[in-house]
């Protein structure tokens, strides 16, 4: 930890009040003022219409929705971080910076290009999607086209965050144990896997909370459906375009809750990882 | 040891929940009843009857006919809608703001040339065009002309999209024309109106939505969008203006349904007194005789219906066919964008 | 493409280049198994590769004069100018507020900072939409403080810097936290005023944190789309952003024209990132 000065000057101080002065005024309205609004908005008539506003059938559904592509979408990109970052780390071949870049490449894409990106290839009109329509698996409009939207968003977010620690572990304790006898997938799951839990864990909450709260990617593939595949996000904006305020601010402040605490874990584990 | 049997049990569980979780969404939709097969329909609509629906499919389910039988659901502009359905989207019902979105479904095969032939010709609701202004009407908007002063914003969805934009821009367009008498009355006017319309919103909602988010002076809607609003403590008023037109939705019954008879019991329940009941509730007018509550909705003096105007047909391809018509001139020439 | 032994950027291009790691310690690597690679990038290329490259096909598919005439009808044209400019602005802006922020989270001490330091990374975690619907409430029609920022463009912007709060501040805060303090000690005992030091000794340390921050908020902010749907409603030529102008196309089944525009967002992207990767390259270089 870097020492503090700790004798200012005066002049020093005018000007550290005054920096922080015009930072917390900027966060205030900013980033603390809108949260606050959206508690008060919501709890203003009691928890009891908060309960009931999120117990309706549909906003159920939309719960239950959200978490299904949400833990899809955790899950198809842990396997592949994992994947992805050892091959990153452990391993050399050609093409090895074009793949470190299109892992980036998801970060830089606007969510309803992504839609349309996906519509492109899996939609009812395009060749393979055609003609998988015609064996029976409709991608867009349901379900797995929204746990392909969602991966998309979150691709990097697993990758990203064992990478380093992986770097940093080095392969001593792989190779020992390679020369000890033991299989790659032994030493993969009793080795590298304990190693890199707490960042694993990191990447993981990090997707999830990326997951839960995409709007724009699923808003383009899931069509118009409402109740069957409408995750939370876009339940929020239905209530809100159908005059259901009271509705809607309910959904958004679940949603920010579950923000929230995925900070707070988030931070957790980067102590712990520390 | 310990950590693969953790590691081993947590994806178990994982893979367990998101089973149940996906056996758990297989029942969707609306509520059921008890035993029999589950039928579900789907309903692809315009974009103001949601409440509506969500009120009927529920009274339906009540009703021995709906018993079994659960619904999708989807909501958007009427054009678009039409369009999608005539691109593969799976629809057991149609029910859409005006009847050119049905016809183009008849053309691709998709509806019965005979969905008209009962005694409604085929419209489940009506409506006419009114003018919806803030609460207590501050500008003071009553009329037609009324629209066009100077510096007056009025909100009006795109004709290319929203059926709901084609009837408010007849219903402007017959008031000022004498009923299609004057066509060159009628075309200058709606050159002064597009011009007041500083956004033109994809839909007859969304259109709602923008004056109610605080953009424009006046929205040109449906009555039961106005009545809908109202409904939800929104604070705005409205006004039938004395020469305006009646708006018909037709509904329709798919050729390639997977259940005609259960989509057929529907739209008999959408018709009965009981369902026509409930459409009054939510504002719309009935097509239907004898409807309790019907005596709320006004008559205005000078309602005029699409036939005066020369028909769909007629109409389409004059003001709004996307190359030649005039609405399309008149937009191209405001830079919006007229699609398809 | 090359492919170096000394990976001193292997972390991902977002990352200022750390201090070189030893080679030696590692033996050098092995190839992957097909296995891993290939499904590896199978499962890129179904979900990233191909969907991308067929909104670029999809575009070019109906030749240059289609794609230049979708690129500039006058409401995708009005969007992607108010787009690209908005978040130059909104990019400049986190560039000054961001490293003041970052600054006082790291140099200053209150009660509540903790708890400020968690909040910045709110952003990333809340849903667009979310945002979007909260900044409605508080600086939309019904607002309690007496403006009313929708269906502007300041709307558009405030919610642009709400989305791209956390990064100028997350890629300067490390560097604040690790820099040498001695410096700046001896510059003040030789009598060198605040801003001086701060000019002269401080800021060159973080210029490449600074930058790298405000190129990503920049990217992020050319692909803005959830928070900017309520506030800005949907005025074409007055507050209508990129993304809900393509949002719009397809919905109309425009998808064509949507996708001309999406690749015009795209090539925009690529362009800031890469030439972030040559300047952070050329830097990490000439150290």
């Amino acid at each position: 930890m870097p020492e503090r000065s700790s004798v200012p000057k005066p002049n020093r101080t005018v000007s550290r009040y005054a920096l922080r002065l015009v930072a917390l005024v900027y966060l205030l309205f900013l980033l603390v003022l809108p949260v606050a609004l959206i508690c008060w908005q919501t709890f203003k008539d009691g928890l009891g219409p908060f309960f009931d506003a999120l117990t309706t059938h549909d906003a159920l559904h939309a719960f239950q929705v959200t978490f299904i592509v949400a833990l899809w979408a955790v899950a198809l990109n842990t396997v592949f971080g994992i994947g992805a970052a050892i091959l990153l780390v452990r391993h050399q071949f050609p093409g090895k910076r074009i793949l470190n870049a299109v892992i980036d490449l998801p970060l830089a894409v606007s969510p309803v290009v992504v839609g349309l990106a996906l519509i492109l290839v899996y939609g009812k009109f395009s060749s393979f999607g055609g003609w998988l329509e015609d064996n029976g698996i409709q991608i867009i409009f349901s379900t797995p086209g929204m746990v392909l939207a969602t991966v998309f968003v979150s691709l990097p977010l697993v990758v990203r965050a064992v990478v380093p620690v992986l770097e940093e572990l080095g392969d001593e304790q792989e190779q020992a144990a390679q020369t000890l006898g033991a299989g790659r997938w032994q030493t993969f799951r009793r080795i590298t896997i304990p190693g890199i839990r707490s960042a694993l864990a990191y990447g993981i909450v990090l997707c999830l909370a990326r997951a839960l709260g995409e709007y724009g990617a699923v808003a383009v593939v899931s069509g118009r459906l409402v109740g069957q595949t409408q995750t939370l996000t876009l339940y929020v904006e239905e209530r809100f375009q159908n005059f259901e305020q009271p509705a809607a601010f309910a959904a958004a402040t679940a949603l920010a809750l579950i923000a929230i605490i995925s900070l707070l874990v988030i931070k957790l584990l980067q102590r712990k990882a520390d | 040891m310990g950590h693969s049997t953790r590691t081993i049990a947590a994806m178990a569980a994982l893979g367990i929940s998101m089973s149940l979780a996906a056996c758990g969404s297989g029942s969707s939709g609306s509520d059921s009843g008890s035993g029999g097969k589950k039928v579900q329909l789907a309903l692809v609509a315009y974009s103001t009857p949601q409440a509506a629906f969500q009120q009927l499919i529920k009274a339906f389910q009540k009703t021995p006919a709906g018993k079994n039988i659960t619904f999708t659901q989807s909501y958007g502009a009427s054009g678009d809608q039409s369009r999608s359905v005539a691109s593969g989207l799976k629809a057991d019902i149609v029910d859409f703001s005006l009847e050119p979105d049905v016809t183009r479904l008849v053309k691709a095969g998709l509806v019965a040339s005979d969905w008209n032939s009962n005694p409604q010709h085929g419209f489940i609701t009506d409506s006419v065009v009114t003018i919806t202004t803030r609460k207590g009407n501050p500008k003071n908007l009553k009329t037609w002309t009324d629209l066009i002063k100077p510096g007056i914003q009025v909100i009006t969805p795109n004709p290319s999209t929203s059926g709901g934009a084609r009837w408010n821009i007849l219903a402007g367009y017959g008031a000022q024309s004498n009923k299609g008498a004057d066509q060159p009355a009628g075309v200058a006017y709606l050159k002064s109106l597009l011009k007041n319309v500083p956004v033109q919103d994809d839909s007859g909602r969304k259109a709602l939505q923008t004056f109610v988010g605080g953009k424009g002076d006046a929205v040109i809607t449906y009555e039961n969008e106005a009545l809908f609003a109202k409904q939800k403590g929104q604070p705005v008023d409205y006004t039938i203006p004395d020469s305006t037109i009646l708006i018909e939705n037709p509904i329709a019954v798919t050729k390639n349904s997977a259940h005609p008879a259960e989509a057929k019991a529907f739209l008999d329940y959408l018709y009965s007194p009981a369902g026509q009941a409930i459409w009054v509730k939510n504002g719309y007018r009935p097509t239907v005789q004898g409807v309790e509550g019907a005596d709320k909705f006004p008559k205005p003096a000078g309602l005029f219906t699409i036939k005066d105007l020369g028909g769909w047909d007629k109409v389409t391809t004059e003001f709004f066919d996307p190359q030649k018509g005039i609405v399309t001139g008149i937009e191209k020439s405001l830079g919006v964008s007229t699609g398809k | 493409m090359t492919s170096d032994i000394l990976e001193t950027d292997s972390a991902g291009s977002g990352t200022p280049p750390g201090p070189a790691r030893p080679v030696a310690r590692r033996r050098s690597p092995s190839a992957p198994t097909a296995l891993g690679l290939g499904s590896a990038v199978i499962f890129l290329s179904l979900i990233v590769l191909i969907p991308l490259a067929a909104v670029i096909w999809k575009s070019a598919g109906e030749g240059p004069g289609f794609f230049w005439k979708s690129v500039t009808t006058p409401d995708a044209w009005a969007a992607l100018k108010l787009t690209i400019v908005v978040s130059i602005i909104v990019a400049l802006i986190n560039l000054v507020m961001g490293t003041l922020i970052a600054w006082v989270l790291v140099r200053d001490s209150f009660p509540g900072k903790a708890v400020l330091d968690t909040l910045i990374d709110l952003p990333f975690a809340l849903p667009t939409i979310v945002a979007g619907l909260v900044l409605l409430e508080l600086y939309g029609t019904d607002s309690p403080l007496g403006v009313n920022l929708a269906y502007t463009r300041v709307g558009v912007a405030a919610a642009l810097l709400f989305v791209t709060l956390p990064f100028v501040v997350r890629t300067v805060q490390p560097v604040l936290l690790e820099l040498d303090r001695e410096m700046e000690q001896a510059a003040a005992s030789l009598g060198a005023g605040n801003a001086t030091i701060f000019r002269r000794i401080i800021l060159p340390n973080l210029l490449p944190a600074m930058v790298s921050g405000t190129a990503l908020a920049f990217t992020r902010s050319i692909a803005e789309f959830g928070s900017t749907v309520l506030i800005s409603g949907n005025l074409p030529f007055k507050t209508q952003v990129a993304a809900v102008q393509i949002f719009g196309q397809i919905e109309n089944d425009n998808t064509a024209s949507a996708a001309a525009v999406s690749t015009v967002l795209l090539v925009v992207a690529f362009v800031v990132l890469v030439t972030l990767d040559l300047v952070q390259r050329w830097r990490s270089r000439r150290a």
